[in-house]
């Protein structure tokens, strides 16, 4: 099988869309003459022209807004932001107009539209530069959001985003575009709202998404070495959550560890800590551990910023806690 | 902070306890620890002790009277606090839940049990879900997580090592290690157990007779003399404990899908008090020297009678004795106490005209009477031991074989 980056991988989910069906464009700052920021939107312009791939201004709420409404009269648009950190400019069209259009017209009005860009911390970029928006996003019905840890999983949930008739929050990552993996060459659509069991083991279940799978497959290496199997489950759609996923892996394991990129307090690992208490009490052998960036602005300082960011130790170190091995 | 003191579960059956007696007053100082009252249950009068510190600043129930189990008997505060608003919620505290279970026998192990101040016990979900799934007592199962929470390797621990401890507080395990062993029903033996409840149940009980002769045995307690004076029952105590250890098949409990046969001997001693019937137990009675049953059955039998007996005395017994000799009853039976398997019912020693080797002689006999649950026992498994029985007695220096 061929094996291909993360940012390949994208590319070629945006491409075959736009040949599968030609409502579908896609649209944002630098996508069209350079190729975009990261390189996804690569050869696009070139073989599509610029009525299906547009340059726009630095103006997110702008664009966002001819996307919600582009895909009100019947495109399919895909919107990418250069990251996430920027999109807070459009957030009023993503919760206010994408997310509740179907609802308050009645059902008269799909927004089939897919809101595209990296999310979270990079390296060095800082405070506001560095943020993983999941939880703000994972919050608001109307919205789908799904988050790919892998370059298979990018491709198969993009196009299975572009073809949804929701508004669909997709998030990548800049440190994940050059991470590689098997893709295959025939056409494939993976569903929204179904997690990927990624490792299978015994002792406990890490919970995660998106960026943090690749930390928790790490953690899952180095415990092995240790003779400690872990189950990896990736929910890879944060909304809706595969809950029956999480279910079945902690009731096996009877130990969980949540592992998010974000912040701690309202995250979005404290819904699926819900959702284990709710359905898991009485196959929980210890409390739910939680792996989350700190508390705190992101430092720009290497050595703080390293010590903010959830990591494999900390994984590691929580995967322990949740089985008694540490205090 | 106020702690209150509520009527506790002093005894496994107590349902409602009568204070006999206040030992402190209001105003008293008192530490956690303290008696605070006698409290008669329905088998004893047991001590209510102090959990919390400050000042005794209430005597919620007076002298004499009755409380269920959880009422509120008093307060104990600080000096100056209000506790108008605890001592005026008493009646809506009765009848509540008690505070704490009823009193178990300790551990065996030397670990501490995961059980929390006010009596809870710690443990995570899946470990309370595990425990009663496999009938274990969590609150007899040593917790290793934090706060001496059970977790589930505390579970496994206790399954691998056969369940829950048995009640005991003489720690003295067998060479072997093993206490008891569980034994799952065979097919025959579920059968039996299911045709004979339909017969007599719900205890299905047969009777064997056997009569001794205890001539020797006599003549031992006499050469013993007034030094080491022991009672003919302690004699039977001693040599039924002794015959018990080797007959692990008739030293059991019928457990509803298992037999337990134990390993160690506890044996119960029926004792007559003006209230009823009570039997006190002699622990590890098989590994006790006849002097030692002696005073422990004495100790006991005068504890049973002033109602002195704490929880532990009168629990866990494996095998239980009836004695109706000393009031000159030839022979009689005795009613199983379960989850026993066998009762011995002890009659008068008679001089009875004996055949021996042709001659007529002049013999002390006694006779006992076995009751058996034939779910368990077997009548050639409870001849067996009495065999064993009849030998000890009739040659009584195989007491200190």
């Amino acid at each position: 099988m061929p094996v291909l980056t993360y940012r390949d991988a994208l590319n070629q989910a945006l491409r075959e869309e736009l040949h599968h069906d030609d409502r579908v464009f896609l649209m944002g700052e630098e996508v069209g003459v350079y190729n975009g920021a990261y390189k996804v939107s690569k050869g696009l312009l070139e073989e599509f022209g610029e009525m299906r791939v547009v340059d726009t201004p630095i103006t997110e709420l702008g664009f966002a807004g001819v996307g919600v409404g582009a895909a009100m009269v019947g495109l399919r648009p895909i919107i990418e932001f250069m990251t996430w950190n920027f999109a807070l400019l459009a957030m009023d069209q993503l919760v206010n107009a994408a997310a509740k259009m179907l609802y308050m017209s009645g059902g008269q009005f799909k927004v089939p539209i897919v809101f595209r860009g990296p999310n979270g911390a990079a390296l060095q970029l800082s405070a506001q530069h560095s943020q993983a928006w999941e939880s703000w996003l994972v919050h608001i019905p109307g919205l789908k959001v799904v988050a790919p840890g892998t370059p298979y999983d990018a491709k198969g949930l993009l196009k299975s985003a572009v073809r949804d008739d929701n508004p669909v929050i997709f998030l990548e990552g800049e440190m994940l575009y050059n991470t590689k993996g098997e893709v295959p060459d025939e056409e494939y659509l993976i569903p929204l709202g179904k997690a990927d069991v990624k490792r299978e083991g015994s002792d406990c279940s890490i919970v995660t998404s998106g960026k943090m799978a690749l930390v928790a497959m790490h953690a899952a290496d180095q415990l092995a070495k240790e003779g400690i199997t872990v189950d990896v489950v990736d929910l890879r759609t944060i909304r809706p959550m595969d809950v029956g996923a999480i279910r079945a892996s902690v009731r096996k394991t009877n130990r969980a560890v949540v592992l998010e990129e974000g912040w701690e307090v309202c995250g979005l690992g404290a819904q699926v800590v819900d959702y284990i208490q709710r359905d898991c009490f009485d196959d929980l052998d210890h409390p739910v551990v939680r792996v989350h960036q700190a508390d705190a602005p992101m430092p720009y300082a290497k050595g703080l910023e390293r010590a903010a960011k959830p990591d494999v130790p900390k994984t590691i170190a929580a995967v322990k806690r949740a089985m008694y091995l540490e205090s | 902070m106020a702690t209150k003191v509520f009527m506790e579960a002093l005894s496994p059956t107590m349902e409602e306890g009568r204070l006999v007696k206040w030992l402190r007053s209001e105003g008293d100082a008192v530490k956690r620890g303290d008696v605070l009252a006698e409290v008669e249950t329905d088998k004893a009068v047991m001590e209510l002790v102090a959990r919390g510190e400050g000042v005794l600043r209430a005597r919620v129930v007076g002298e004499g009277a009755t409380a269920p189990v959880g009422a509120l008997v008093g307060v104990i505060g600080a000096a100056g606090e209000d506790i108008a608003a605890i001592v005026a919620g008493a009646s809506v505290a009765a009848g509540a839940k008690p505070l704490q279970p009823p009193p178990q026998p300790p551990p065996m192990a030397a670990t501490v049990a995961g059980a929390a101040e006010g009596g809870r016990t710690i443990a995570s979900p899946l470990a309370r879900r595990l425990a009663g799934e496999r009938g274990l007592d969590l609150s007899r199962v040593a917790g290793s997580g934090p706060g001496g929470r059970v977790i589930k390797r505390d579970i496994e621990a206790a399954v691998a090592a056969g369940g829950s401890p048995p009640p005991s507080p003489v720690r003295r395990p067998p060479a072997s290690g093993a206490e008891f062993e569980d034994v799952p029903l065979t097919q025959i033996r579920k059968t039996i157990a299911r045709r004979l409840v339909e017969s007599i149940g719900p205890v299905p009980t047969f009777y064997l007779t056997a009569e001794f002769d205890v001539t020797r045995a006599a003549e031992l307690r006499s050469a013993m003399g007034e030094e080491f004076k022991v009672s003919f029952n302690d004699v039977m105590l001693k040599a039924t404990a002794t015959a018990l250890s080797q007959h692990p098949e008739v030293n059991a409990h019928w457990l509803g899908d298992h037999v337990r046969f134990w390993y160690r001997v506890h044996l119960g001693m029926a004792v007559a008090t003006d209230d009823g019937l009570i039997v006190p137990v002699i622990h590890d009675a098989d590994a006790k020297r006849l002097g030692e049953i002696s005073a422990e059955a004495r100790k006991l039998a005068a504890r049973a009678r002033a109602r002195r007996l704490k929880p532990e005395e009168y629990t866990g017994s494996t095998f239980s004795v009836s004695n109706l000799g000393m009031m000159e009853i030839e022979q009689f039976t005795a009613i199983i106490n379960p989850p026993e398997a066998g009762i011995l019912a002890i009659g008068a020693i008679e001089e009875r005209p004996v055949v021996v080797e042709g001659t007529i002689q002049v013999r002390k006999r006694l006779r006992v009477t076995m009751s058996c649950d034939h779910r368990v026992v077997d009548g050639a498994a409870g001849a067996r031991f009495l065999q064993t029985l009849r030998r000890m007695i009739e040659n009584p220096l195989m007491l200190v074989y």
